[in-house]
């Protein structure tokens, strides 16, 4: 199982890929909606690839005013 | 230009005929029919919002489905908007219909709206095509219950499907509830619904009512492909088999219209359209 820092430089990983940003760009506390340019529907589609990639369910409500990358690992981390 | 096969679909200026294929092209959906297989594609910007637009190209549609049915056998039904199968009904119109008239004529507007829209989910639900909805990306409400009138569900990876109507203090109104009763355990049915969460494919697939999963892009192929192994069967007897199989639950699609309409003269539901229509917030399709 990957510890949370594994965890969290994964979600950063993913993110970065796939709306192609650069990833020195994406920084733990960043407000990945600013950072990333995204809407709650590119929000929900960060969601699955992140319960596809880590293979775990994560609720759309644990994702309730979470906004940066340190919470969202904190959440995946949890059902790790 | 060859004499078409069979009935035409469709009427209007976006109605041709090429070459023995069908087509109608309208401005929230279009349809086919080629080699025995209809598809009815969904491109109304930005997220298939499905309103009065969409319903009058719909009933349309569903007008054509039993003539169809002589010289074709399956039915897929798609997205081409990347974004995603369906945002489900358009939630912008709806509130915007239920301002400024009394609450007993807002509630005949919109109990005529679904008694519309359950004509043309029941006709796709009865059809004796097999018919297929070939989804991604999301697929909530409305766009749920169109993939449930569907008898097989292909979803990309990248689906995700959900029913956020408690959001709005309302319940799902185009048949959702009766039709996930017909297909799956009520536990699960209480766990989407209760919680107004979202499914990916994967966890729709173990629930068991997404039938294929596949990479992300493919569902449409994929669709085809299936489309493609069912003509091979004789179609009476496809038809025989589904009508056999798949009951119409038609007493609790009506009852759903009535606690619809029961639930739309509360005051969470005008609070919770407003929260969604004037919302300036980055997450309104999240809880």
């Amino acid at each position: 199982m990957p510890n949370f820092d594994q965890t969290l430089n994964e979600i950063l990983n993913l993110a970065a890929a796939y709306f192609k940003v650069p990833r020195e760009k994406l920084a733990p506390d960043d407000d990945f909606f600013k950072t990333l340019g995204i809407d709650s529907l590119q929000t929900l589609d960060l969601l699955t690839r992140l319960e596809h990639h880590f293979r775990i369910e994560l609720p759309d409500y644990e994702l309730q005013g979470i906004s940066d990358f340190r919470t969202l690992a904190d959440r995946i981390q949890a059902r790790l | 230009m060859r004499k078409p096969r069979g009935t035409s679909i469709g009427e209007g200026n976006h109605f041709a005929l090429v070459d023995g294929m069908e087509t109608f092209c309208g401005q929230a959906l279009s349809w086919e029919l080629k080699d025995g297989v209809v598809e009815l594609a969904l491109h109304r910007e930005p997220n298939n919002e499905l309103g009065s637009m969409a319903l009058a190209e719909a009933e349309k549609f569903a007008a054509s489905l039993e003539q169809v049915g002589e010289v074709a056998h399956a039915l897929i039904i798609y997205s081409k908007l990347p974004s995603g199968f369906s945002a489900g009904a358009d939630l912008r119109e709806l509130y915007q219909r239920s301002q400024n008239v009394p609450p007993a004529q807002a509630v005949r507007i919109v109990r005529d709206q679904l008694e519309r829209t359950h004509r043309v989910m029941n006709a796709i639900d009865a059809s004796p095509l097999t018919t297929i909805a070939a989804v991604h990306g999301i697929v909530f409400g409305g766009g749920f219950e169109l993939a449930l009138v569907c008898d097989l569900i292909i979803a990309d990876k990248t689906a995700r499907f959900c029913f956020p109507e408690l959001r709005l203090g309302l319940i799902p109104g185009w048949g959702g509830i009766p039709r996930l009763k017909r297909d799956l355990g009520n536990a699960v049915v209480r766990d989407l619904l209760l919680t107004g969460r979202s499914f990916n494919a994967t966890k729709l697939q173990q629930a068991g009512l997404a039938s294929q999963v596949v990479g992300e892009g493919e569902a449409l192929r994929v669709a085809r492909a299936t489309a493609a192994q069912l003509g091979k069967f004789d179609h009476h007897t496809a038809a025989t088999a589904k009508k056999f199989i798949k009951p119409i639950p038609y007493d609790e699609l009506r009852r759903e219209i009535d606690l619809f309409c029961e639930l739309f003269t509360h005051p969470t539901v005008d609070a919770g359209l407003r929260k969604f229509v004037e919302s300036t917030d980055a997450q309104p399709y999240l809880p």
